[in-house]
């Protein structure tokens, strides 16, 4: 198998291991971009296309094809944000987020849904961003489409997905199948460890590679620690070099100057990276409305073996409860299923001793289905707060409240049902205190009188969103529609941050829309060169 | 149990005192598990994983130990904030006042019976404090991340490891 990436640094690609650097660094270029995700790596391709001398900026290491071994004693440690272990302040919710190059793009499970359209009506309503709408946004979104390989997967589902399918299909809900980014998908079912095949169409095969071809550069194991600015512009970011182990600051420091600056290190790194910079932000927007599409878990054994490990990890979903009520009425939610691999199915799933070896036992029987609510619509869902610690790095504070509990208890009833139609002999939500059900009629029962509470029930999310939301004033918003800060003229914020609810769906392809637009608007600009054709 | 329980609120205080001096000793980051830890850390896994380990006790002794090595490995990979909060976990844990009236372990780990380790366990997870619950999370998170992450572990439960011979 060839790894392009070793191949394109052995050919001369500019990448600095900040890690090993033996002295200060000082870096100019057109633009500095800070984070190497869906975000940052869509936008170092179009400035990198527009003649724009570009460096990106990613705390995690470079690894590629070669290095991702399939094994989750290395994946979470190397590729995610804390070893796949990041939580709310509560530490009630356990966040799964990319960090390395490519971001979570390199380990997500390729699910690729345009941003729905009752989101944009809703951002047009109560955010007054009237120029994103499905037709304005329906190029772009075909452009990343076209790019990244974003098309119907044909291969039938594994039989995790078929558990969804068939139990949905019993009960006449109707479902989908979801398009993926892949080219030559081998169907492993190993997307969260890195594809080693080299098939995923991540930042880390595409737009990075290519902005890299052009002469861009990269630099890993740099934290972006503070923008500094005078007056109404950003003048330069000071990064710290961390050591190999990604934690502690070896002591190197890297001094980056640019015309522009683009901010996408995710919902959470995003707005901490603004706070430490203490950037004007006199309505105190900044980290606040942050979601995380809370995730509820049910797990079911099957008759059959199901090798929920095998095969495209995501490839069925169901919308059919977000569209029980208004967008802003009680929260609606969208099933979808994970991959299975012994140290996540282990870790998430509740006790010890005997009860826990016994269905770890079933593992290959195993059916796990996942209920992401839509936070951030309906008025009391607020989503929560990225703060500093003291040590400078962001605590994200998420209140579970009575709003997420009503939703969470409907979507355990809502898997429940699914699972047990489709044939499941023993379902249980991941739940402390769930004994399990062998029937529909006893889950009913026993689910609507779980207590329902933090660190009781087991809640999870891979999606983190907004914290630098978007609007048409800077009274309710951080940024404009394309991105730009309402503060500092040459400053950008170009990832899911700017979202200002969540979207009801696995939002990578929202961010490569958006992005692909705004990294437009922004090369033109900077260029000098006229606007894109479909703007 | 349920007095047990009370007992742990009634200590909320001195547990919060604790934990503060115990953050102080941790208090340069991260370390190497001291003997104590693993003391600690050998009784817990040894109930966290009953059932999964062997029974014969030099074989059991053995992959405890394993665990043990596996889980410093992965709270070597944790936020040097979480590094510290488990260090005050751990510290706290192996101080004879800690064990006696959080964990409400009167015996020193490495003599505990398992039954005082088991209802500790499952009081610390049912527990009212959001803090002693969520130590209670970490050490299964902890515990059962270390084991499952051994390819040896994986015959037990019908998982065939990841694709070989593909590349």
């Amino acid at each position: 198998m060839q790894d392009p990436i070793k191949a394109g640094l052995a050919a001369g690609w500019k990448h600095i291991d900040a890690s090993l650097l033996a002295r200060d660094l000082s870096v100019e270029a057109d633009v500095v971009i800070v984070g190497s995700g869906a975000g940052g790596g869509v936008t170092a391709d179009i400035l990198s296309d527009a003649g724009l001398h570009v460096v990106l900026v990613e705390e995690g290491p470079l690894r590629s094809s070669s290095d991702f071994r399939m094994r989750e004693a290395d994946a979470y440690p190397e590729l995610y944000q804390e070893s796949a272990s990041r939580k709310t302040a509560d530490k009630a919710i356990n966040i799964l987020q990319g960090r390395c190059v490519g971001g979570s793009t390199t380990v997500n499970w390729t699910s690729s849904f345009r941003t729905p359209p009752e989101v944009f009506d809703y951002w047009q309503r109560q955010f007054g961003l009237r120029q994103l709408s499905v037709e304005s946004m329906s190029s772009w979104f075909a452009v990343m489409e076209h790019k990244l390989r974003v098309r119907a997967w044909d291969t039938p589902p594994n039989a995790n997905n078929k558990v969804l399918a068939a139990g949905a299909e019993k009960l006449g809900i109707p479902i989908g199948a979801i398009k993926r980014n892949v080219k030559g998908c081998w169907n492993l079912g190993y997307c969260g460890m890195g594809c080693p095949t080299n098939a995923k169409q991540s930042m880390l095969l595409t737009t990075i590679p290519a902005a890299l071809q052009r002469g861009a550069s990269l630099i890993t194991r740099l934290r972006a620690e503070r923008l500094r600015f005078a007056g109404s512009r950003v003048t330069a970011l000071d990064g710290v070099a961390l050591q190999a182990d990604g934690l502690h600051p070896s002591g190197r420091r890297v001094l980056l100057r640019a015309r522009h600056f683009v901010i996408a290190g995710g919902a959470i790194g995003s707005p901490a990276l603004l706070l430490r910079s203490g950037v004007p932000d006199p309505q105190r927007l900044l980290g606040k409305r942050t979601f995380l599409h809370p995730v509820l878990i049910s797990s079911a054994l099957m008759p059959e073996r199901v090798d929920a490990y095998a095969g495209a990890p995501q490839s069925i979903y169901t919308d059919h409860f977000l569209h029980q009520a208004p967008i802003d009425g009680p929260l609606g939610f969208k099933l979808e299923t994970p991959p299975l691999h012994p140290v996540l199915y282990a870790t998430t799933l509740q006790g010890f001793g005997e009860t826990h070896v016994k269905l770890m036992r079933e593992f290959t029987n195993v059916n796990v289905l996942l209920a992401l609510l839509r936070d951030g619509f309906h008025p009391e869902s607020r989503g929560g707060q990225v703060r500093l610690g003291s040590d400078g790095l962001p605590v994200l504070d998420y209140p579970l409240g009575d709003v997420i509990w009503e939703a969470a208890r409907r979507a355990l009833l809502a898997m429940a049902e699914i699972q047990f139609a489709a044939g499941a002999r023993w379902v249980t939500p991941v739940h402390e205190t769930a004994p399990g059900y062998s029937s529909w009629a006893e889950a009913r029962t026993g689910i609507a009188e779980l207590p329902l509470k933090p660190l009781l029930c087991r809640v999870v999310s891979a999606h983190v969103m907004g914290g630098c939301g978007m609007a048409d004033t800077p009274q309710r918003g951080v940024v404009d529609h394309r991105g730009r800060h309402f503060w500092l003229g040459n400053l950008s914020v170009h990832d899911g941050s700017v979202f200002p609810t969540s979207l009801g769906a696995n939002p990578q392809l929202s961010i490569y829309g958006l992005v692909a637009r705004n990294a437009s608007l922004l090369a033109a600009e900077l260029s000098g060169r006229p606007l894109p054709a479909i703007l | 149990m349920i007095a047990a329980r009370r007992q742990f609120l009634k200590t909320g205080l001195a547990g919060s005192l604790l934990l503060g001096c115990a953050g102080w000793l941790n208090a340069a980051g991260a370390r190497p598990l001291s003997d104590a830890e693993r003391e600690m850390l050998g009784a817990l896994t040894n109930a966290l994983l009953d059932g999964a380990l062997p029974t014969d006790l030099a074989a059991r002794r053995r992959l405890i130990a394993v665990t043990i090595d596996g889980i410093a490995v992965e709270i070597a990979g944790l936020s040097l904030a979480s590094q510290k909060e488990i260090g005050e976990l751990f510290g706290l844990l192996v101080l004879a006042p800690g064990r006696r009236f959080l964990a409400g372990v009167s015996k020193p780990w490495r003599e505990a019976a398992a039954g005082d380790v088991l209802e500790f366990l499952q009081a610390w997870r049912s527990s009212r404090l959001s803090l002693l619950q969520s130590a209670y999370a970490a050490l299964h998170d902890l515990t059962f991340g270390a084991w499952y992450a051994r390819p040896d572990t994986w015959e037990a439960i019908g998982y065939p490891g990841p694709p070989r011979g593909y590349f």
